[in-house]
Order: C-alpha cells, then structure tokens, then sequence
C-alpha cells in the first residue's frame, strides 16, 4: 500500500478489453466453473478433513445459511458501516489536506514530511494502540479504517492537481483568473480523474481496514465473526464470509467506477486509469 | 497606447546555457492600430505575446499601457493562444464563457454575444459539444471566440488561423477586420503567413532568430477596408517580396 503510483492510462489496453469483452467473460465464467468443481472432485476424491478445506458444496451450504440469518446481517452492517464511515471521514480528510498541499506550495514542504512518516507507520502495528484509546466499539474500526483510506487520496490529489496543464492556467491567468478561479476550474478538474484513482484503491482498502480492526478487538462485525469461525474450525462457514467480504469489495468498487463515469465523463471513453496498490 | 522599450527575454535553461529569446525589442503601438508580427519559427512571438499579455516574466526593459507599466494581465485584454487551450470538462458555450466567469460579468448578456460568435465563426449548433469531439480547427475557432466574448480592447492572437485550411481561413480574416473596425480594438496578431500580415496589417513587425529580434518595421498604406482582391494588386505584392526579402534564400518555415 506505501506504493500508490498515482495515475497510468493505457488507451491501448482499453480498447483491446473492450473489442474482446463477450469472449473474455465467458471465458472466465469457465474458468470459475472448471476451478470449482476441480476443487470439489479434488476434496471427495482425496477424503480431504472439512477441518483443513472444505468442498465448495459446503461453502455454498454455509453461505445459504448465513444469508437467511439475521445475526449474519447484524454483523455484516456493522462491517459495511465501519467501512463507510471510515472510508468517508479518511477520503475526505484526505482531499482536504491533499487540496491545501496542492494549493499552497509552502505546505508540501511543512506538512507534507509528516503524512508520508504517518504512512510508514504500518497501521496494522499501530491498530491495538487505536482500540485501547478508542475502545472495543466501532470507532476504533473508523479510525483504522480512515488512517488506511487517508493516503492514497492524498497522494493521488497531490499529483493530479501537479498534472494541471501550465498552458490552460496561463490562460486562465491572461483573463484575470484569481488564484481559486484557476483551483476551481483547473486544478480540481485535472486532479478529479486522479482522485477517482486514489478513492478506488481507498474503498478496496477500506475493507482490509475495517476487518483488520475487526481481528484486533471487536465485538462484532464480520471480521469478528471470521476469527469466531476460525475458532470453531469451521472452515466452510470462514470461506463463506471471505466470499460476502469479498462481494462487498466488488460492489464498493463498482459503485466507485460508475460515480467516476459520471463526474469524470469528458474523458475519452476508452482511457481507462489504474492505480496499483497492494 | 503601448509602448515597449529595451525589451529583454532569457530563459534559463536546465542544460546550463540561457536562450536569448527577446533581445532590445522596441515597438510601439497606437491606439485602434492593427499590428501583425511575422517571423520563423522559436525567433521569440509568442515570448513577447505573453509578455505583453502579462503571463510571462520579462527579464529587462519597460513596458508602458498609456503610461503605466503593466505587470498582470488585465480585463481588458483578450488572447488567442498558439494551441486552443480548450477546457474538455466544458462544452464549446462554457468555454467561451471563461472570461466572462472570470471576470463575474453578467451571465446572460454575455450568453448572446457568445452565441453570435459562435455563429461568426462558424460554429453555431455546437453549443453543447465537447472539445474532443471538434476538429483542431474548430477547436481553434472556439478559442478566437473566447477571446472575444468580453469584449476586450486590446486583442493578442498567436497564429489564430494557423490550424484552419485556406479558405476559411481567408474568411476569417474578413470577419476579424469586421469586429477591429467595428469596435475599434487594437490587435497584435502573430502569423506565419507573409500574405495574412501584409493583408490584416497597418504595420508589419518583422523578426529575426538568435537573438529574437525585430529586423524591420513596415507601414501597410493598402486602403480600407481590405477585400480579398487586393491580394492580387501590385501594392500587395510588393509588401510580400519587402517582408521575404529579409528571410532571404533560407525562405521562412510556412
Ligand atoms: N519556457 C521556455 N523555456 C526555455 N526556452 C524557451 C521557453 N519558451 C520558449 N523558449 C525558447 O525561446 C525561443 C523563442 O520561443 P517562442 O515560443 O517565443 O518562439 P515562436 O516565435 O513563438 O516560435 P513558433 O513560431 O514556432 O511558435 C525558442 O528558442 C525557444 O526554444
Ligand atoms: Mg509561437
């Protein structure tokens, strides 16, 4: 996650994706198909204990329950929310000191320093300190999860509004623009496809965050619930909350593309912009 | 009024040696006067451009607006750029409305002009698209109507016509001599085309590479208004040969 390149677009990728979109989905539908029951046949074949994995059988077994339990939607919207929350609070501290960094030169060398020595503290080490100070609730889950999204929105706002044109400001300089003038119809609109980059690693971050929390201390969540399964040895019911967990990943980031479609929509429909993180 | 005097342009560079973009550049201008600059390529137009426009540093000399020095760009100065320097966040009518955001000038007032020179370029019906999806001549057109909307006195274009073929290019220049004479602007227009300075001009500043420099100034005596027939005229001709006599054998890159 320290490496957060900030912006690639590649055209020409794009366009090859787009060309090849109906084989490539059925193809990986097979691929999933193959995988599952490879593993399935694997597992009855080899009598493999359910202790150490479990058929995909059980782990749709597994799922159907927990999809018609009431407890799992207790646990599971207190995931989402300590994801949300903290997503929300760390983006939007984020655009904020990445804006002023970007507006103000002086503060990329004063503040600057200490975001990026923030960020080498890996959060996971600094995460029981964060629970002892804000206690086993959701809030210590926020906060992670909110340190976590923090970075990679600044970085990406930091660079986007450095992208801005020099000859559009020019521009704007030689009709009077004032100094938010310029911020407002340049630099923002530049960085904003950045931004989406950042925000879209952050959501994916996010849920990493809200779970690691989750692990440390918690009295709930889905998180909580994984480390329950853990417990019990129930292999089948962890990989069924891995799949919910994942799902939610998806569906966050699909929710982040399709805003940035919307805000971002003057961009060539085939430039597509990956941001890497890990 | 403008007057320009002892103007010095350096620009440092990374590898180390300074390019001497502008070097004594001395010019004046008088008030309604339509002035074009001819010159090759990196001999230093657009350099003086933007420091008459107020968006570049100079490095020595004065220049004075009826007698104040000006340091930053003013509202009543419009500027065509090189490139089009269209926003593709905005469609065409919100680009051409830049300035009058800019300058929080009365929204709807300045929507009818910015559709009546939409039409004048030729652009009417493109209100609402986007800059990727015009041509770089159209582009260009919209950036000339941008520089018009406020109505600025003073008008600064660096080969505005450069991207567009010939004959809309010629009509452009009709148009262009229609709005100067109707609001009296005072322009200062950059060319690569010998036969568009002689033609716009009431005086031709010819320039130099290495040191930019101005190597001659001619007074343009062809009547007006100008037509496109006067092209032909001896007068004319003569003004052309005047100018490429000083880019020699070598020719000039248009
Ligand atoms: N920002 C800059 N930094 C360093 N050198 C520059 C810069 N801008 C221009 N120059 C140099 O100054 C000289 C004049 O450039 P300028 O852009 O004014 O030329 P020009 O006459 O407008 O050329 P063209 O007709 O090709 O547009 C060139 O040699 C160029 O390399
Ligand atoms: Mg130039």
């Amino acid at each position: 996650m320290s490496d957060v390149s900030p912006l690639r677009s590649n055209r020409a990728t794009g366009s090859i994706a787009r060309w090849g979109r109906r084989p490539e989905t059925g193809l990986s539908a097979l691929l999933f198909v193959i995988v599952t029951a490879g593993w399935e046949i694997i597992v009855r074949l080899l009598d493999v204990s359910s202790l150490v994995i479990s058929p995909p059988s059980a782990i749709a077994l597994a799922l159907w329950g927990n999809l018609g339990s009431a407890r799992f939607y207790y646990h599971a919207g207190i995931t989402l929310w300590e994801i949300l929350a903290g997503f929300v609070i760390g983006s939007l501290v984020g655009l904020v000191i990445g804006i002023a960094i970007g507006q103000w030169k002086i503060l990329e060398k004063t503040v600057y320093p200490y975001v990026v020595a923030l960020q080498t503290v890996p959060k996971v080490a600094i995460a029981p300190m964060i629970i002892i100070w804000f206690g086993y609730g959701l809030a210590s889950k926020i906060v992670i999860t909110a340190l976590i999204v923090f970075f990679p929105v600044v970085v990406n706002c930091i660079a986007g509004m450095e992208a801005a044109s020099t000859q559009q400001i020019e521009m704007l300089m030689s009709f009077t623009a004032s100094r938010w003038q310029i911020f407002r119809m340049v630099k923002l609109q530049t960085a904003l496809p950045y931004i989406f980059a950042g925000l879209d690693v952050a959501i994916v971050l996010a849920v990493i965050g809200a779970i690691v929390g989750e692990f440390i201390g918690s009295q709930a969540g889905l998180g909580n619930l994984l480390l329950q399964k853990n417990f019990s040895m129930d292999t089948a019911g962890s990989f069924a909350i891995l799949i919910v967990l994942s799902v939610m990943g998806i569906v966050l980031h699909k929710l982040m593309t399709a805003l940035k479609r919307r805000v971002v929509f003057w961009m060539e429909p085939e430039a597509t912009i990956a941001t890497e993180a890990t | 009024m403008i007057s320009v005097t002892g103007l010095n342009k350096t620009y440092a560079t990374r590898a180390g040696a300074p390019v001497f973009a502008l070097s004594d550049v001395n010019l004046e201008i008088a008030q309604g006067e339509f002035v074009t600059v001819v010159g090759p390529s990196g001999c230093g137009k657009t350099t003086l451009l933007k420091i008459l426009a107020g968006i570049l540093q100079k490095s020595s000399g004065s220049i004075l607006v009826n007698g104040t020095p000006i340091e930053r760009p003013t509202r009543q100065l419009g500027v065509v750029f090189q490139e089009a320097l269209l926003l593709p966040w905005r469609n065409v009518l919100q680009n051409i409305m830049v300035p009058v955001e800019i300058q929080g000038l009365d929204r709807s007032t300045f929507e009818a002009s910015a559709r009546q020179l939409l039409r004048l370029v030729g652009l009417s019906g493109f209100e609402q698209k986007y800059p990727r999806e015009l041509s770089g001549g159209m582009q260009q057109r919209v950036g000339i109507a941008r520089a018009l909307v406020h109505d600025p006195d003073f008008l600064l274009m660096d080969e505005p016509f450069g991207a567009l073929d010939a004959m809309t290019r010629e009509q452009m220049n009709l148009e262009l001599l229609d709005i100067w004479a109707q609001k009296r602007k005072t322009v200062l227009l950059i060319t690569h085309s010998i036969a568009e300075a002689v033609f716009l001009a009431d005086r031709i500043v010819v320039m130099s590479p290495r040191p930019g420099r101005i190597v001659d100034i001619i007074d343009v005596d062809l009547p007006r208004p100008r037509d496109l027939d006067m092209i032909n005229s001896d007068a004319f001709g003569t003004y052309v040969r005047r100018v490429r006599g000083h880019f020699g054998s070598r020719g000039m890159d248009a």
